[in-house]
């Protein structure tokens, strides 16, 4: 097996754990930078939409590494679906598959359910809730809590702030609310 | 007046909320920032290999089906703590010769509220806002809108904040 097919199977946690982890002093080291994402999506509403609200009049072009930082995201997102992309579908949990079924949920070609997130769903109620409220939910959460996975649970915990410790349990006690709870009836509409 | 704005516009960022400020005193050239781009490219890519933006995934997370994301975001942090140790002990300066500072994040109740509601999307969505760009990169096309909503999410947040309980 050549390194260009390990490469392109899915990474084991403890290689792609340890390698986000370096993320942070990475940050740090080029331009002490504190590694966190959803500050992005602030910044665009200060760039474009500030509307004289106080929450986004600063001067976000000196924030401005974190939207390079994002546009780096994207395109590995490209770089890793175009040259890297595992070819097999996805292995998922045996159980889960089967409830998923029940939701007729059955394909694993992509990372992502295209039963759930394509275009024509988007016109439904269930799509609105799973695309639009979802994506809602994310920004204004994250902003409330003061950051998101990376700037909490990754950034905050690195640095032993018990603040972040809570935001993150916190994050956790809402996913398993919404998974368990709240999503299969999402899942029926 | 001007001056009082000022000073509070700068609590705001850089005390209350930010967990991103940039800590840097010094200004570059616009082309600095391809750093980033390179940064942000290696990140990318391990969300997408370790499948970290797949919504199956984090459906086996928050329904303890799987240990994988546990232990990507637990060796990710013991890594974090690893490596922020070992830049406060060496003393370890910036590429720039700047000393690396690090900012207390105050507690206050929206860590709990806002933690709960981004749980909440997090699960819909299968995505926090990292995966949502590399999403995007791997040509799920349709999760622009999601990001979309998450600046109007974002907004709202800014628009009704003296309101909220903090």
């Amino acid at each position: 097996m050549n390194i260009l097919e390990l490469i392109k199977h899915p990474w084991p946690w403890y290689v792609a754990g340890p390698l986000i982890g370096l993320t942070v002093p990475a940050l740090l080291i080029i331009g002490n930078k504190t590694f966190g994402i959803s500050s992005s999506l602030r910044h665009v509403c200060a760039a474009c939409i500030p509307a004289n609200i106080p929450f986004f009049k600063y001067d976000w072009k000196k924030e401005i590494w974190n939207l390079f930082f994002v546009l780096g995201i994207f395109l590995g997102g490209v770089i890793a679906m175009n040259l890297l992309a595992n070819p097999e579908p996805i292995k998922i949990n045996a159980k889960l598959a089967s409830d998923l079924a029940g939701y007729g949920i059955t394909d694993y070609s992509g990372l992502m359910p295209t039963q759930l997130f394509n275009w024509q769903i988007l016109l439904s109620l269930k799509g609105l809730i799973i695309i639009v409220l979802g994506g809602f939910l994310v920004g204004f959460g994250t902003r409330y809590a003061g950051g998101c996975t990376s700037g909490h649970s990754i950034m905050g915990l690195s640095t032993l702030q018990w603040p972040s410790l809570v935001a993150t349990v916190c994050f956790m006690v809402g996913g398993f609310i919404m998974s368990n709870l709240i999503l299969p009836l999402i899942l029926s509409l | 007046m001007q001056i009082s704005t000022e000073t509070n516009k700068d609590f705001e960022v850089r005390s209350l909320d930010a967990m991103c400020v940039n800590e840097s005193q010094l200004t570059h050239k616009w082309y600095h920032n391809i750093k980033y781009v390179i940064v942000g490219l290696a990140f990318g890519i391990f969300l997408v290999k370790a499948e970290i933006i797949s919504w199956f995934r984090i459906q086996e997370m928050f329904r303890l089906q799987s240990f994988h994301m546990y232990g990507v975001i637990g060796s990710a942090v013991v890594t974090g703590i690893i490596a922020v140790w070992l830049l406060k002990k060496f003393k370890v300066k910036t590429i720039y010769g700047e000393v690396i500072t690090f900012h207390p994040k105050p507690f206050n109740m929206g860590q709990v509220y806002g933690g709960l509601l981004f749980g909440l999307g997090w699960a819909i969505t299968g995505a926090c806002p990292g995966p949502l760009y590399a999403q995007i990169g791997t040509g799920a096309w349709v999760i622009s809108v999601t990001l979309i909503s998450a600046v109007a999410g974002t907004w709202l947040y800014g628009y009704i904040r003296e309101k909220l309980p903090h």
